[in-house]
């Protein structure tokens, strides 16, 4: 506990804004948890008197054209944020690591495997979530499918790289030569190894997830329309805006922050790790 | 460098035969009768037959895929259910609003991108370098369909600068002065892209800085800012020009989201239009054809840099 605080005031030290940006996120997680003892509203509360309404009084950020509370809509869509993140880097870590590390130890299977990677690659990032919607259909599970298959590539091509190298290391070729097993030198050797490349992989495809999510939303191709998603949100207000810009703010606002917070706190991951891995990892 | 040519080249054909079999397969993956599905539940069964025969469905698939793909080398995409017309023609519409919007976003980001790296690069650590590449980092978090909406709400709903949506082509009446319609696009797609290039640059400065050659340069006395322009500058945008067919992949997925924003009748607001629409044939081709010039692209970024930089060996 004390190591804990003592970590954290040296990070706020040395990194404010990554400190700034890890306190962000600890308020989305707060947010999403908390929703119904946070918000003041249900996030489908409808209020038709109370329509459009700036930000002040009651509506601490206004209300949108049903007259639902923005802000109890804001902590609400939280939720399917973190959900989002979350389902994409479990997708894209769970497929895109087991693809990279047998790439790794089989080379005939990698040729194949590192090919159809290059392939799917080829297709610009949204075509591809957008495909894969088409054949899916709208959905958040989808959504998240679709995008977790961008990032399943960028993985399995990152671990790839990292096994290679981990593989061609004394020390591995010292467990293999004494008689360890694949899947030994894979659970003690390798995977142990790429946790910290791992870890700032999963920021960067956490912060992506929201830009590709909220695109979705706003194309009316991501979660569905009734959900209380901040790229739905953003959606909804465009006929708005001139109107009621603070419709445009806050759930636009949450989308930067996250992804902001999330590229600050990957950064930071980076910057500590191994060197060796370095240039492997983020864009 | 002939056989550079002859593998790279190879390589990408190889990958663009293996994406037009996904792009291919995609019309028999969906879910129920493509064909249902795109004319609806009114349809009559004439009506059924006959966009089955046309779309070939009645062959067996591996022929279907060669009839696709040989019509596809010829120049014939199919028709679009929705318009009736080639899908070469759909897709040849919103070419010159796409093309333009790309170019024009390009000049931005070259533009910007690279002389704010360079900035950064040559103030490393200072207050101006850190400034600089937090907004990289921050442009790089902001949803491009935001950025535009912004620029919308300020920039044409209230100083009334710029036209808010839409674009007449230049070869109507306006002429040149229509591009003004593509500023505010341009500028939202290129935030994000800008924000890249600039942290690849800098980047790129930092390791070139640091190499032998450069602190020779240093030694001998030549000053200071011909060392920036001459040496490091000229082998630091090498890593940059690699990046290009990615900055160009980007763009085109980002441009999907823009061209809806602003209402532009490119090709990404109709790859949209067609997915709410269901015209699967449009949507096969233009992903056909943006696949093809991605590959080139690359390609030829893959050999400007074996010119630029006679050190690139093949893997």
């Amino acid at each position: 506990m004390i190591e804990t605080i003592r970590s954290s005031t040296r990070l706020i030290a040395a990194r404010p804004l990554v400190a700034i940006g890890a306190a962000f996120l600890t308020l989305i997680v707060t947010f999403a948890v908390f929703a119904p003892w946070i918000a003041p509203f249900g996030p489908d509360a409808i209020d038709p008197v109370n329509r459009l309404l700036p930000p002040g009084g009651g509506h601490l950020m206004g209300t949108d054209h049903f007259g639902r509370d923005t802000f109890s809509r804001v902590v609400y869509g939280s939720r399917l944020a973190l959900l989002i993140g979350v389902g994409v880097v479990v997708f894209a870590l769970g497929t895109g690591v087991p693809i990279g590390v047998l790439s790794a130890l089989y080379p005939k299977l990698g040729r194949v495997l590192m090919r159809m990677v290059d392939v799917l690659m080829s297709f610009p990032s949204l075509l591809l979530a957008l495909g894969l919607i088409v054949i899916l259909g709208q959905g958040v599970f989808n959504a998240i499918l679709a995008i977790g298959l961008i990032y399943l590539t960028t993985t399995a091509r990152i671990v790839y790289g990292v096994a290679l190298r981990l593989r061609a290391e004394p020390y591995v070729e010292a467990a293999r030569s004494m008689g360890a097993g694949t899947w030994w030198v894979v659970t003690r050797h390798i995977l142990p190894n790429m946790i910290s490349p791992l870890m700032v992989q999963a920021s960067f495809v956490f912060a992506f997830a929201q830009l590709g999510a909220a695109a979705l939303d706003f194309l009316g191709l991501g979660a569905p329309p009734d959900v209380p998603s901040w790229g739905n949100m953003l959606a909804e207000s465009r006929i708005y805006i001139t109107r009621a810009s603070w419709l445009l703010l806050w759930p636009g606002l949450m989308i930067v922050l996250t992804a902001f917070s999330l590229n600050l706190v990957g950064d930071w991951l980076r910057d500590r790790m191994d060197p060796r891995f370095r240039e492997m990892v983020g864009k | 460098m002939g056989r550079y040519i002859l593998h790279r080249t190879g390589a990408a054909i190889a990958t663009l035969i293996a994406a037009s079999i996904i792009i291919f397969a995609f019309i028999h993956l969906i879910p129920g009768d493509p064909v249902y599905v795109m004319l609806g539940d009114g349809a009559t069964p004439d009506q059924v037959a006959a966009l089955r025969q046309r779309l070939g469905l009645d062959e067996p698939v591996i022929a279907q895929y060669f009839i696709w793909a040989g019509n596809a080398l010829q120049g014939d995409l199919g028709q679009s259910v929705f318009f009736d017309t080639p899908v070469t023609q759909v897709i040849a519409e919103g070419a010159e609003t796409s093309i333009l919007l790309a170019l024009i976003t390009m000049v931005w980001i070259v533009g910007f991108g690279i002389p704010v790296g360079v900035l950064a690069a040559v103030r490393q650590g200072r207050w101006i370098d850190q400034g600089l590449s937090g907004l990289a980092m921050l442009l790089a978090s902001v949803p491009t369909f935001w950025v535009g909406l912004y620029l919308i709400l300020i920039f044409a709903a209230g100083l009334g600068w710029f036209p808010s949506s839409g674009y007449p082509s230049i070869f109507e009446e306006g002429g040149l002065s229509n591009l003004r319609y593509l500023v505010l696009p341009s500028l939202a797609l290129a935030a994000p892209n800008a924000a890249l290039i600039l942290r690849l640059t800098r980047a790129s400065m930092l390791d070139v800085s640091r190499e032998d050659y450069v602190r020779t340069a240093r030694a001998k006395g030549i000053r200071p800012s011909r060392v920036v322009v001459r040496h490091i500058l000229r082998n630091a945008l090498l890593a940059v020009v690699s990046a290009f067919g990615f900055t160009f992949a980007a763009l085109i997925s980002e441009a999907v989201v823009t061209e809806t924003v602003f209402a532009l009748p490119g090709v990404g607001r109709t790859v949209v239009q067609s997915i709410l629409r269901r015209d699967y044939p449009v949507i096969q081709g233009v992903i056909l054809i943006i696949v093809c010039l991605y590959l080139v692209i690359n390609l030829l970024v893959d050999l400007s840099y074996r010119l630029l930089d006679p050190r690139v060996e093949l893997e």
